[in-house]
């Protein structure tokens, strides 16, 4: 009797376990067989034409390099308005700011900042940037849209990195004769840098697959060269993809695969670099 | 014997209502181990921390009184704080090394200070190992993090960073709680040669440390100065039943 209880408990832990585990790799699957997926479609698009090249032929054929480049400046653009601001938001945010009415205000303003979505930061963009400051649509005014989604991501991250730096070296540092910049600029930051760049970068990753932010802001259907001014419009990958999936007709699947691919390629580089980043601090961090 | 800090009337109250201080009056002579000795939660570290202001960081509800260190007023919102840390040095009781070198953990207060000559941050470093009796076990890897050394050390070079700033008076809060006995011995042989340059505030972590370091003792219970003589005297020949009790271990 007693034993039959206990093999039941270790069938049930048996079971549970298997359960878990079958979970686990369930939800790494649909990654994993789509990063497969357009890999294998898309790899035999890609050629130094493919990368390097104009299209041609309404798009059907030629390379995607105006869209390639369109998207890095995207995210240089975004990169240059949204980083700063996030993160001087952060400091004040977690070493200035006291617990007030208004920081309360400002904090739920970011955490409900990040849950409106992306089309609605275009209609804004659309709104604020290209007809009220008439920026037109251009880089500039889709990269000042990209960086308000992207400033709450750059927000919290940072301020949570910033929390993260043990209270004691303030102490310490104050303790010693140091101002508060100081102690933030020499101790605080320095040892927050790891986190704040991850959250930068993948702020940005998210920024530089978007296309609804870009949709009315800055993203051009089709341009026979490359922009010229942070005025001018630009192709866009995510928007390439967009078009040559749905608006264009006869348009070889291949294409669609190899741009899907390189935008895939350039999110996921970045996602590694901010992993190898936030490895190799967390193997040296003193604390 | 000069007074080096005068404590007129001090009361202190935080914000949460945790520890607090009610009317301390007390003068320190300088080089000398004045001991600050009692229960927890007695105001000890609080008087520690108003000695360098380091309260500023904490919500205090309210303040009153007086300290006169070389009969200024530090207290006066008017005074230059930082200056003040300079002249008011600080060890806590758990060892806090900045994330850097051992070299930078001793320069940093000095460069914060504006002190950029090489010259002059190598003597630095030089002068208050030795001081803290820590040379000899490091000289040969300054640029070793600083996380790497023993507790014991740890807390040497908390108290060689903080001589390093050269200054007059320092503050020991339970600097050797954490610590072995050899590396308490050490810590408390340190003291006793730095006691000729400084004024040392010492608040020790047992009644046996008190003794064993104080020139002059202060006992404190809830936020109260009980008793205050010289050592010798306060540990042989306490006036206050309080006093006795605490260190004959009937409380606390």
């Amino acid at each position: 009797m007693r034993r039959a209880f206990s093999l039941n408990r270790h069938l049930a832990q048996r079971l549970g376990f298997t359960f878990i585990t079958l979970m686990a790799i369930a939800t790494v699957l649909p990654i994993v067989a789509t990063v497969i997926y357009i890999l294998v479609k898309g790899a035999p698009a890609i050629s130094l034409e493919f990368l390097t090249g104009f299209p041609h032929d309404g798009m059907r054929a030629g390379g995607i390099l105006p869209a390639i480049i369109g998207t890095l400046y995207l995210t240089i653009g975004t990169a240059i308005f949204s980083v700063p601001l996030g993160i001087a938001a952060a400091i004040y945010l977690s070493e200035y700011a006291a617990d007030t009415p208004l920081t309360r205000t400002i904090r739920i303003a970011i955490i409900n900042l990040a849950g409106i979505p992306s089309v609605v930061y275009g209609l804004f963009g659309l709104g604020l940037f290209v007809l009220f400051l008439n920026f037109g649509t251009s880089i500039l005014a889709a990269s000042l849209t990209l960086s308000i989604m992207t400033l709450p991501v750059i927000i919290s991250t940072a301020e949570e990195s910033l929390r993260a730096v043990p209270q004691a070296f303030r102490t310490v540092s104050i303790s010693l004769g140091g101002t508060r910049w100081q102690t933030i600029r020499r101790i605080v930051l320095k040892e927050a840098l790891p986190g704040i760049l991850t959250g930068v970068i993948l702020g940005l990753e998210r920024a530089a697959g978007e296309t609804a932010p870009i949709l009315f802001t800055g993203a051009a259907f089709f341009l026979p060269r490359l922009p010229g001014s942070p005025f001018d419009a630009t192709m866009a990958l995510p928007y390439h993809l967009f078009v040559i999936s749905t608006q264009v007709p006869e348009m070889p699947i291949q294409i669609q695969y190899g741009t899907a691919l390189v935008l895939l390629v350039f999110v996921l580089t970045m996602n590694l670099i901010a992993t190898v980043i936030r490895s190799r601090a967390r193997a040296r961090r003193q604390w | 014997m000069v007074d080096k800090i005068i404590i007129e009337d001090l009361s202190l109250q935080y914000s949460d209502g945790t520890e607090s201080l009610r009317d301390v009056s007390l003068t320190v002579p300088e080089k000398a181990v004045t001991v600050l000795f009692g229960p927890a939660g007695g105001g000890k570290s609080t008087l520690l921390r108003c000695l360098n202001r380091l309260n500023d960081l904490t919500e205090v509800k309210a303040s009153s009184g007086r300290i006169l260190i070389d009969g200024q007023n530090i207290l006066d919102p008017d005074i230059d704080v930082i200056a003040l840390r300079r002249k008011v040095g600080m060890v806590f009781a758990r060892p806090v090394v900045l994330p850097m070198s051992i070299r930078e953990n001793l320069t940093y207060g000095l460069e914060l200070a504006g002190e950029k000559r090489r010259s002059k941050l190598d003597e630095a470093v030089e002068r208050s190992l030795k001081l803290a009796a820590l040379w000899e076990e490091v000289d040969d890897r300054l640029e070793d993090p600083a996380i790497a050394l023993s507790g014991g050390q740890q807390q040497r070079l908390c108290l060689a960073r903080s001589l390093a700033l050269q200054p007059e008076i320092i503050l020991l809060d339970e600097p050797t709680s954490g610590l072995d006995p050899i590396s308490t011995g050490k810590v408390e042989a340190a003291l006793v040669e730095l006691k000729k340059e400084f004024t040392i505030i010492l608040v020790p972590h047992s009644v046996q440390q008190a003794a064993r370091t104080a020139d002059y003792a202060a006992f404190f219970l809830q936020g109260e100065l009980v008793e205050y003589s010289e050592g010798k005297t306060l540990f042989t020949a306490p006036k206050e039943k309080r006093t006795e009790d605490y260190i004959t271990g009937r409380f606390g």
